[in-house]
């Protein structure tokens, strides 16, 4: 097996169609990596990319996890791309999915375990592997009770371990809160100012990695490759045409239409909620921790709110809680103000209907709310519930399907939609009542994530509206752009409390401050 | 073997103590008798424990074995409140069978309490195997001693990882029905249809995360060819020895059981 340096790669006229579609993911791609050169992969969101990476990863064919059907040639040293463990290493987005043991050092030795290496030539790589990444733990630490930019540490430990000599990452910080895409991206940086590998990357936040890079692929939708080049030259050449297609480009942040908010009595109050961990399953199963300590938050009309925090802060806890789906072991949450009058009882024990009338809620993963078997039937589901009327209801329908860009999509499965199509479904389901039934206050969990520019910019001005119609939105975030160009009111959650930044110098009831444009 | 830096200091393995994974970590905490026997002949001695007492009914007998089971608890090192919580669960069956047999069975309390008594006796070793095992601990025994085939084994043991990430999806489903105004309330019929469309929604994330985490094994060479082990999962004197003392004990059981005359084959 050869080791060090790095693997070329050779793409020609290279198609892939996975089995049981119609279409092909990738068609017509040519292209030629020499050995250790970095490429940054691009391409809008449905482009293939990941595909790409795995079929160098050698995952895909006949015997593999994904099947399908190749077209041309792929070529890794010059051999066809197929399974050759410890040659190429792959690093995905979620390390949840990536980590297979309950220790860390055992989880670094998984691979090695898997080339066959000699037990004595394991522990010395997987400590150096681990020092490389700068694990800060002993081998012996259980990786269930890691951060996930520890977690994705440890996978690129595990990687690195095995010596690959073509390195693969795809969005490796997309699943991370600032603080972990932090600490990957920094060991990314001394990884490729390092390793030997050829380094291909595919990453949505371009301005986070581009000086890691010194070359940009990006794929063109149909097939074929759009541009081909270093990176000032392909941002000047095709810059405008990526950011249209919603890649985030460096200096070309998305600029949304955003009416300042009108402010507005409180909706909404937490009173000194503290909650814990829930009861963990198993026999090894530790105590509950806290979570929140006696979080205090108000909620405020016409008013765009953020939750900020660590991953693990308890900015999604305090979400549900003002959501009224969750009740604090000790503390409240109690409507105000003109949501009183509907019922004064704390948020959490309003009946489902009612509370869905009001108060509508948008979770992280989309398909979580998904209770239809049709996208239709789901925009359906909330006006038929208000007691709308069947003709109504279906021009209604049909004028949210036109504006959502998902007529074509109506009887599909929601849960087959992609990542931008689900994120659009689940914020209109939460509005679906109707024009004049959307509920008083939205709150929406990571409402952002790992969308691309074009979602990004709908959905910041969808929600700029629903605030200058004097509705509270609420959200769990860690975007700064978003805190930049949306937010009036950031609470910052830490140590399970809430606190106003500084940054923050705006109260709840306030007016917003005018949109910062540029 | 060689004093191999995987070895987990734990098994008690001579070379073992200087060459803890974690580096220049203190002695790990002395661990109970049941928790340092090599996990493999905790399952061979509960599988042993099965075939003997299975064919056979005989209180006196499954009373011995059930009370030396439980003479092992102290020696488990498991938690009591842990010990508490499967033990509610556990003597509730114990009980509810006792129960049964002794209103519908024709053979009196006494062989009631030998039902229940056979049953839990039967029941516990499997308890203790799991509750003393580590999940790692217990995959590598299976393979390096037991020869069990390695996909299975580690498969369950990855797929262990993810039970806590199902419980926190399973919750996440439950709050947002609520957000779309779905509750059963006194309604059977839609607890069930609820339910039932969370159960779907969950199946379909799990078998992505799986289908997720398989490639990602197979992206590390996971399955290509024979492996290496990172650990060694050692087999000790006190091992053998307590394959032995098992053994002895279930002949002891069964002669006692003879002796006193209640000892009878099942179906006989």
């Amino acid at each position: 097996m050869p080791k060090g340096g790095g693997a070329a790669v050779a793409l020609t006229d290279w198609g892939w169609r996975h089995a049981g579609r119609d279409s092909w993911a990738l068609r017509g791609v040519t292209f030629a990596i020499e050995p250790g050169e970095r490429v940054l992969l691009l391409g809008a969101s449905g482009a293939g990319k990941s595909t790409l990476l795995h079929a160098l990863a050698g995952l895909t064919g006949d015997d593999n996890s994904i099947a399908g059907e190749q077209q041309g040639g792929m070529l890794v040293d010059g051999e066809p791309a197929a399974r050759r463990p410890g040659r190429v290493g792959l690093v995905s987005q979620d390390p949840e999915t990536q980590l297979v043991m309950a220790r860390a050092g055992d989880d670094a030795a998984f691979g090695l375990e898997n080339l066959a290496v000699p037990r004595e030539r394991i522990w010395p790589r997987v400590h150096e592997a681990l020092a490389e990444v700068g694990f800060p733990y002993g081998a012996d630490r259980s990786t269930a009770a890691l951060s996930g930019g520890e977690k994705q540490r440890l996978v690129i430990a595990g990687v690195l371990a095995m010596g690959p000599r073509l390195l693969l990452l795809d969005e490796p910080t997309a699943n991370l809160d600032p603080e972990g895409a932090l600490l990957v991206r920094d060991l990314l940086a001394r990884t490729a100012a390092r390793t030997e590998a050829t380094l291909v990357l595919v990453e949505h936040r371009v301005a986070d990695v581009v000086d890691l890079v010194d070359r940009v692929i990006v794929l063109a939708p149909g097939g074929g490759v759009l541009a081909d080049g270093a990176p000032g030259h392909v941002f000047a050449a095709h810059g405008a045409r990526l950011a249209a297609q919603g890649v985030w480009l460096p200096d070309r942040a998305p600029d949304p239409e955003v009416p300042p908010g009108p402010g507005g009595p409180v909706l909404i109050e937490a009173r000194e909620c503290r909650t814990r961990t829930p009861v963990e399953l198993g026999a090894a199963a530790g105590p509950r921790h806290p979570v929140l300590t006696g979080a205090t938050a108000a909620v405020a009309a016409g008013t765009a709110t953020a939750l900020t925090g660590r991953n693990g802060s308890g900015k999604s806890t305090l979400l549900m809680l003002l959501a009224g789906l969750a009740r604090p072991d000790s503390g409240t949450v109690l409507p105000c103000g003109p949501l009183a009058e509907v019922s004064g009882r704390p948020l959490w024990r309003w009946q489902a209907r009612r509370l869905a009338r009001h108060v509508g809620t948008v979770f992280q993963h989309a398909e979580d709310q998904f209770v239809t078997p049709t996208v239709r039937d789901e925009l359906r589901y909330a006006p038929l519930r208000a007691g709308m009327a069947g003709p109504d209801i279906e021009s209604w329908v049909d004028e949210l399907l036109e504006r959502l860009r998902l007529t074509a999509l109506a009887d599909v499965h929601p849960f087959t939609l992609s990542g931008g199509e689900k994120r659009r479904l689940s914020v209109a389901t939460a509005l679906s009542s109707g024009p004049a039934h959307a509920p008083d206050v939205l709150l929406l969990d990571e409402p952002t994530f790992g969308q691309d520019t074009t979602t990004w910019t709908e959905l910041v001005e969808l929600l700029a509206v629903l605030r200058e119609q004097g509705r509270a939105i609420v959200m769990a975030t860690h975007d700064s752009l978003l805190l930049r160009r949306f937010t009036d009111t950031e609470l910052r959650i830490d140590q399970g409390r809430v606190a106003v930044p500084d940054t923050a110098a705006r109260t709840g009831a306030a007016p917003a401050r005018k949109a910062d444009r540029r | 073997m060689s004093a191999s830096p995987g070895t987990r200091p734990a098994h008690g393995t001579p070379h073992g103590a200087e060459a803890r994974p974690g580096g220049p970590a203190a002695a790990p905490p002395a661990r109970a008798f049941l928790a340092r026997t090599n996990p493999a002949a905790k399952v061979l001695a509960a599988v042993i424990t099965t075939i003997a007492l299975l064919p056979v009914l005989d209180p006196v007998g499954s009373a011995v074995v059930l009370a030396a089971g439980l003479a092992l608890l102290p020696f488990s090192g498991v938690r009591a409140r842990v010990l508490l919580l499967v033990g509610g669960p556990f003597l509730l069956m114990g009980a509810s069978i006792g129960v049964v047999n002794w209103l519908f069975g024709d053979g009196g309390p006494l062989l009631a309490v030998g039902a229940a008594v056979r049953l839990m006796a039967i029941a516990l070793p499997g308890v203790l195997v799991a509750m003393t095992s580590d999940p790692t601990d217990l995959a590598d025994a299976l393979v390096q001693r037991l020869r069990l085939p390695e996909r299975p084994a580690m498969g369950v043991l990855a797929a262990l990882r993810l039970i806590p990430l199902l419980a926190a999806q399973w919750r996440m489903l439950t709050l947002a029905r609520r957000a779309r105004g779905m509750e059963a309330g006194r309604n059977p019929a839609a607890a069930v249809a609820i339910f039932a469309g969370k159960a779907f929604a969950l199946l379909v994330r799990s078998i992505r995360t799986g289908t997720m985490l398989a490639m990602a094994m197979d992206a590390r060479g996971f399955g290509t060819g024979e492996r290496s082990h990172a650990r060694v999962s050692a087999w000790r004197a006190a091992d053998t020895w307590f394959l032995v003392g098992t053994a002895v004990l279930l002949c002891a059981a069964h002669a006692l059981g003879i002796a006193a005359g209640t000892w009878q084959m099942l179906f006989s």
